[in-house]
Order: C-alpha cells, then sequence, then structure tokens
C-alpha cells in the first residue's frame, strides 16, 4: 500500500506540474473567441500559428535566435575547451590563481553587470548588431568548469602517446582531448543552445533595430501589440517554446548529466 | 590576470647536456602553449565580465546624461539613495521574495527528489515532467501564467470557482502578486534542484539508510539521521545558488518583466528591475552603476552571512 501511494502520487504531481504547459498548447490550437473556453476544444485550428508565423515577422526573429544560439554555442565550446585543456594538463605560473579567478565569475550574473556590460558594448560600438548580440554571450565560466573536471579524468597514458609521436599541444588537443571530450560537449552544446535561446534581457538591452530582434523579444512584444489576442500571443509562446522542448527531448539524458554535475563539488 | 612573461629561467643551451636542457625549454614551450590556450576566453572574461565589474565602481561616481557625457559628481548618486522610495521598496521586494522563495523552492524540490529517488514504472517520464518547465524561456513561462491567470475568465479562476474564488485577481492585487510569483518561481526552479539534489542523494550509502532501518529507525528517522546530514554539503550549494539567483538571477528580471512589469503598485518590482529602469527607461546610467555596487555588496554579505550560518556548510564533510 504504501509502496504504491508514492509512485501515484508523483504521477499525479508531474500530471499538475505539465498541465499550465499542456493547457496553453490546447489553447493555442483554439479559435480565437474559444480561448478561454474551459474543458476540451471541440473546434481545432491552425489559423493563430499560421498567422504568427506568417503575418508577424517570426521567420526573422527564429532565424535571428538560430543564429546567435548556434555561433555563440560553437564559439563558447571551442574556446572553453581550450581554456579547460590549459587548466586541466598544462603545467604554467599562475594556474592557481588565473582558474580562482575565472572561477569568481560565476557569482557575477548579467542583471548584476548589465549596466556596466551596456557601456563597455557601447564604447567598443557593439550596440545593435550581431557581433553585439553574440561576442559578449560568449564568455562564461561554467563551461570551463565543466570540461576542466572532465579532462582531469582522462588518463595521461594517451595524450603521453601522442606526445611521444611528435605532437605538439595543438595536436594533443585537436587530435586526442577534443574527440575523447564529445560527451560533455554534447551536453555542454544544449545547455548552451537552450540558454542562448531562451535570452531575453540581454538582447533587450542592446537592440532597437526590429530586423535584429530575437525570438523571446519578438514574443514579448506581442504582449503590447496584440494585448488581448491571446490566441496569437500562446500560438507566438508556443513556437518560440517548441525548439526548446525538442532539444530537451532528444538531449536530454546528457542536460540531466551536465546540471547534476553542478552539484558535485 | 593573465601574465604572458615565461619563467624568468633561460634555458643554459650551450652548457648542459642535450638531455639536461630538453625539460627547460620544454616547461617554458607548455607555459607559452598554456597562455595561448587560455587567452581567448581570459580575455572574453576581462572585458565582458570583469572590466564591468570594475566599471560600475567608477561610473557611480558620474552623472551619465543621454548623450553619453560623463560629470563627476562624487557621493552624490550615494546620498540620493537615501531619499528613493522606490529603491527601498524594491528592496523589500526582494528581501521577501529571497525568504519566501528560497526556503519554499528548497523544501519543495528535495520533496520532489526522495519522490524519484526510488525507481518505480514511469519515473523517467515523471522526472522529465517536473524539469520541463525549466526548459522553456521565462518569457513564455511569464505570458504562460499571465494567461492562465486572466481575472475572472482565466483557467485558474475557472478552477477555483467552485470554492467561491472566481474573483480573485493574482497579478492585480498588490498583496496577492508577490506571492504569486514566488510560486511561478518555484513552478520554474524545483526541477533543476531536484536534479541537483538527486545526484547528492545518489551519494548516499544505501547500507547506512539500511543498516538505521535493521536497527528499527522509522522512516523519519532514518531520513533526518542519515539522509539530511549527508545531503548538507549538496543542500547548501543549492540554497546559495538559489538565494544568488534570486537576487540577481534572470528570474529576477526576466519573469516578473514579463509577468507584471513590477506592479501592481510596484508590489513585484525587484533591485535588479528597478536598477534596469532607472538605466535604461530614465537614462541615469550612474545612479544605476551606484545601485549595481550596492547589490553587489548586498550579494556578498548574504554569501558570507551563510557561510558563517552553516559553517562553511559543503566544505565541513569534504
Amino acid at each position: 500500500m504504501r509502496t504504491r501511494f508514492f509512485p501515484v502520487l508523483a504521477h499525479v504531481l508531474a500530471f499538475i506540474v505539465v498541465a499550465p504547459l499542456l493547457w496553453v498548447l490546447v489553447s493555442a490550437l483554439r479559435p480565437a473567441e474559444d480561448v478561454f473556453t474551459f474543458g476540451w476544444p471541440t473546434n481545432w485550428t491552425l489559423d493563430n500559428l499560421q498567422y504568427v508565423l506568417f503575418k508577424i515577422p517570426m521567420p526573422t526573429f527564429l532565424m535571428n535566435s538560430a543564429i546567435i544560439s548556434v555561433v555563440v554555442t560553437v564559439v563558447a565550446l571551442f574556446f572553453h575547451s581550450m581554456a579547460a585543456y590549459a587548466l586541466a594538463r598544462l603545467r604554467f605560473p599562475g594556474r592557481g590563481i588565473i582558474f580562482s579567478a575565472i572561477m569568481s565569475t560565476l557569482l557575477v550574473s548579467l542583471p548584476v553587470i548589465l549596466v556596466p556590460l551596456f557601456l563597455v558594448a557601447k564604447q567598443l560600438g557593439l550596440l545593435d548588431s550581431y557581433a553585439g548580440l553574440i561576442v559578449p554571450s560568449i564568455f562564461h565560466a561554467f563551461g570551463i568548469f565543466l570540461l576542466r573536471q572532465y579532462y582531469l579524468n582522462i588518463p595521461r597514458e594517451l595524450e603521453e602517446a601522442a606526445d611521444l609521436d611528435g605532437c605538439g599541444y595543438w595536436r594533443r588537443y585537436w587530435s586526442v582531448i577534443l574527440p575523447l571530450s564529445r560527451p560533455v560537449l554534447a551536453s555542454l552544446s544544449v545547455l548552451f543552445f537552450l540558454a542562448n535561446w531562451n535570452a531575453f534581457l540581454w538582447p533587450l538591452t542592446i537592440t532597437r533595430n526590429p530586423d535584429l530582434r530575437v525570438i523571446q523579444l519578438g514574443v514579448s512584444g506581442m504582449q503590447g501589440q496584440y494585448a488581448s489576442a491571446w490566441n496569437l500571443i500562446l500560438a507566438a509562446a508556443v513556437i518560440a517554446a517548441i525548439p526548446t522542448v525538442v532539444v530537451f527531448v532528444a538531449g536530454q539524458r546528457r542536460l540531466v548529466d551536465a546540471m547534476k554535475t553542478t552539484g558535485l563539488k | 590576470m593573465v601574465t604572458t612573461t615565461a619563467p624568468p629561467s633561460k634555458p643554459l643551451v650551450k652548457a648542459s647536456p642535450a638531455r639536461g636542457k630538453a625539460p627547460l625549454t620544454r616547461k617554458r614551450r607548455e607555459a607559452l602553449a598554456a597562455y595561448a590556450f587560455l587567452a581567448p576566453d581570459a580575455i572574453g572574461l576581462l572585458i565582458f565580465v570583469a572590466l564591468p565589474m570594475v566599471l560600475a565602481f567608477g561610473v557611480a561616481f558620474f552623472k551619465v546624461d543621454g548623450f553619453g557625457n560623463y560629470q563627476y559628481v562624487g557621493l552624490a548618486n550615494y546620498k540620493l539613495m537615501g531619499g528613493d522610495d522606490q529603491l527601498w521598496a524594491s528592496l523589500k521586494v526582494t528581501a521577501i521574495y529571497v525568504v519566501t522563495f528560497v526556503p519554499l523552492a528548497f523544501v519543495v524540490s528535495f520533496a520532489l527528489a526522495m519522490l524519484v529517488r526510488n525507481h518505480f514504472r514511469g519515473i523517467g517520464w515523471v522526472r522529465s515532467a517536473f524539469f520541463l518547465p525549466h526548459v522553456v524561456s521565462l518569457v513564455v513561462v511569464g505570458l504562460i501564467w499571465q494567461f492562465l491567470l486572466v481575472d475572472k475568465r482565466g483557467a485558474l479562476s475557472k478552477l477555483l470557482a467552485p470554492f467561491g474564488l472566481s474573483d480573485v485577481s493574482f497579478l492585480g492585487t498588490p498583496s496577492l502578486a508577490l506571492g504569486t510569483y514566488v510560486v511561478i518561481s518555484v513552478w520554474f526552479v524545483m526541477g533543476y534542484q531536484m536534479l541537483v539534489l538527486l545526484a547528492g542523494l545518489k551519494d548516499v550509502p544505501k547500507e547506512l539508510e539500511d543498516a538505521a532501518q535493521i536497527d528499527g529507525a522509522s522512516t523519519w528517522q532514518r531520513f533526518r539521521y542519515v539522509i539530511w546530514p549527508l545531503m548538507r554539503p549538496t543542500s547548501f550549494f543549492v540554497v546559495v545558488n538559489s538565494t544568488i539567483g534570486a537576487v540577481t538571477g534572470l528570474q529576477a528580471f526576466d519573469l516578473v518583466f514579463v509577468l507584471t512589469h513590477g506592479g501592481p503598485a510596484r508590489a513585484t518590482s525587484t533591485v535588479v528591475l528597478y536598477i534596469y529602469e532607472q538605466a535604461f527607461t530614465f537614462n541615469n546610467m550612474g545612479y544605476a552603476a551606484a545601485l549595481t555596487t550596492v547589490v553587489v555588496a548586498i550579494l556578498v554579505a548574504c554569501t558570507g552571512l551563510m557561510f558563517a550560518f552553516t559553517k562553511g556548510g559543503r566544505f565541513d564533510e569534504d
């Protein structure tokens, strides 16, 4: 009886937790006049999705977010793995201090440095540009930390073999370490993609040009423009959420692995 | 932060035999390679994280107008804070948010972690379901709940109608809006905290629990005297992280910005949102920078206090 109770409770709670998401999905597929109907829809329609996809610059929003998320993810993984390789495998003066300095930036979040970061970006001419959306988003200590942990556990012998073959540090990183780190890189890419696809505050701060609008800005902008046209707002929200859910489902195990590691030391 | 100078010791190229010189040049080459590998990230972090941090403390002493002209004003920005009622209101909102959100999120997440700790049929789905809200963006989360909480017509009003609560305006009543924001934040964050706690629970040796059970310990006693002490490091990590997130995380900005815009009557105006408004709505960059330094100070103090209260939390058992 006891052993039965908790699994059933878990299933019920799980359903309650996802219910709001399901409800919004269902509501986005209702005709405008039925959005607030309480109950299973009798009329289904794709009009809302069609409207937001073709009557507002949704393709531009999606494209901008896709470009930014992919570029940031790829470049960040490249830079972070290089830094992590140096921190985990190479001996050099100041390693401890540099590592601590990098780790201490983990405490700093975007809302805290938003104002001065905006001033820096302005000085560098990054306002209202793809570069401004991409470059500052690349640098984050979390990825370096996770990759370094992983590299510490790769057996040194593998690298030594490459060393005996006369490979330089670059070759050892590129041909030995990088291929071995595919699992962490996959985990991190899921994480980075989600973070950048979902980014709102930085794009909001740094862009005015409608052509540079990312998906989250586009969706939140619907609030003002279509004030109470909930069928359209929900359709836009669903479109913004679909890629994240797909990436989550596809990369679930990897994501969970990366998340868990954050709690371990 | 990054020194590009190699160690001063020059290899005695001529004097030493071939075998002796190899380690020295090698050491130097290794250091140079390391700096080169580190350079992109180190420079990036310097420009886009460290520099803004330092800059905040500098700009705080200036008045910056809409055209980007800087005028030194000394401590004027800090003196302004005393009479700024909206700032104090925001600090209060953030304080209430932290002391309600952090414990609630922790307890709920811990309970969920215990619930999905041992295998049962469909556990994969249940874990994913708890995590799913965390995958969706905060903008979408804000819109979803706005829709569900629309006065009278929203799904929640209809759900609560049998209890006579259909007229309650969760986002429109100043005394309720903050609580609503807390609950939505918990819904968003609990799946993530659950996962981290779950990873910690995995490290609790089953034998210890079994031994306690054989000794006649009840479920509660096993939790209180076996699991809880062993979970202290993980719990500490979760609580510190959660506090930092509550004060300065994206959930303190994105979510309120979309959900309530800080209203009604500034009831959900977090400090982070207020700083944003000062900087980008009212163009008071200098004042916003000064406020930033205050938040940093508060954050450092909070983290320090937490370390003191928990006697270093995670570290005493490592």
